[in-house]
């Protein structure tokens, strides 16, 4: 927060202090909870994947600091964003637009947390996968935050990378290192994003418009987005099917991926189609929606896989 | 008090949310002293309980 920034936030009656106003709920929704569930979920697959074994104490700890590491990359993310924040109908509601919590406060918030996540993955499982999660939450931060958001309608493309690295965390939790099969858990998610967030970003354009955020159906216009959205789906869809021509997944898993890749296409092939209107605003929804139950799903049959193959 | 020498005056809701927060972190700070020393008995196993007197 600036000094000018910070100045407004001092009333008038200098025996007054607006801080402080935040309950924990409020401290809650800076680690954006609904990103930290699909963090755990996913790093929690990529802990089980692994090859050997880790005591489930050691696994709830590795799943624990993953999991507030992100929280923190949120929290750091709301403090940087606050000012974009307070435009977008999406996220004004948040925290600190609403007064709730001060700048101050989140990023105290998140720097205790971001530490705290890191040291303790380091001393309790290892120093490893502590070290890729403060890479991540640096990247997320760092690099996609306070760098590419603002800055190329590439943004998210490259600061997908972020959201894809806890599966790999969650592996080197286990193994203390990355392999082949880990490295095809993050290209899942990092070809999965572009055109999730572009969905997202297709129906709420007016938003990053606005908050001057240079997504790219505002920098590239809606048609180029529509192009990106259909490229990206076909090349995710293989990469989907990838960890049972690798061989660390089963058939069910392979026949599945094939299917739900299909109707991804297929979905992205209707927003590319319907380029006006509701009928176009309904098909961006649907894909939207749709990437969300296709990742769990992926995800879900690898872990049900494994689980299965372990009893 | 404290905050009165800085010359802040905290309203009943503040001291309301600062008590829930407190105790938040009291929880939080319990929960880690909890983990760490679950997480020591694992790392050493039985042998924790097995030395010379």
């Amino acid at each position: 927060m600036s000094l000018v920034e910070r100045q407004d936030t001092i009333s008038q009656d200098s025996s007054v202090w607006d801080g402080g106003m935040g309950s924990v709920g409020d401290y809650v929704a800076l680690l954006k909870p609904r990103v930290m569930s699909l963090v755990i979920f996913t790093a929690f697959v990529g802990l089980m994947l692994a090859p050997g074994s880790v005591h489930p104490v050691l696994g709830a700890v590795a799943i624990l600091c993953i999991a507030i590491g992100a929280g923190a990359s949120g929290a750091l993310n709301m403090w940087y964003d606050a000012d974009i924040d307070r435009i977008m109908s999406r996220t004004r509601n948040r925290p600190i637009p609403t007064g709730k919590v001060t700048g101050d406060e989140a990023l105290a918030f998140g720097i205790t947390l971001s530490i705290g996540s890191v040291v303790t993955l380091g001393l309790l499982v290892n120093w490893f996968a502590g070290a890729f999660l403060a890479f991540t939450i640096f990247f997320y931060v760092i690099v996609y935050t306070m760098w590419l958001k603002r800055s190329t309608p590439q943004n998210i493309v490259i600061g997908g990378a972020a959201g894809a690295f806890p599966p790999m965390v969650g592996w080197a939790s286990v193994t203390g290192s990355v392999s082949l099969e880990s490295f095809v858990l993050f290209l899942i998610i990092f070809m999965w994003t572009p055109p999730h967030f572009w969905a997202l970003a297709l129906f709420k354009s007016v938003d990053y418009r606005a908050a001057g955020v240079p997504m790219l159906p505002v920098v590239a216009g809606e048609t180029s987005t529509r192009h990106h959205i259909l490229v990206y789906s076909l090349l995710l869809a293989p990469i989907g099917v990838a960890p049972y021509l690798l061989g660390f997944a089963g058939p069910v898993y392979g026949v599945a991926a094939v299917l739900l890749g299909l109707a991804f296409v297929a979905l992205a092939a209707d927003v590319w189609r319907k380029r006006d209107g509701d009928v176009a605003r309904l098909a961006c929804v649907r894909l939207f929606k749709y990437s969300i139950f296709y990742l769990f799903m992926l995800f879900a049959l690898l872990l049900g896989e494994s689980l299965v193959a372990g009893v | 008090m404290a905050e009165e020498e800085q010359g802040i005056t905290l309203t009943d809701e503040q001291k309301k949310k600062r008590r829930s927060r407190s105790i938040a972190i009291a929880v939080a700070l319990g929960a880690l002293v909890a983990l760490f020393y679950v997480v020591t008995i694992v790392k050493l196993g039985p042998s924790v309980m097995d030395r010379a007197l």
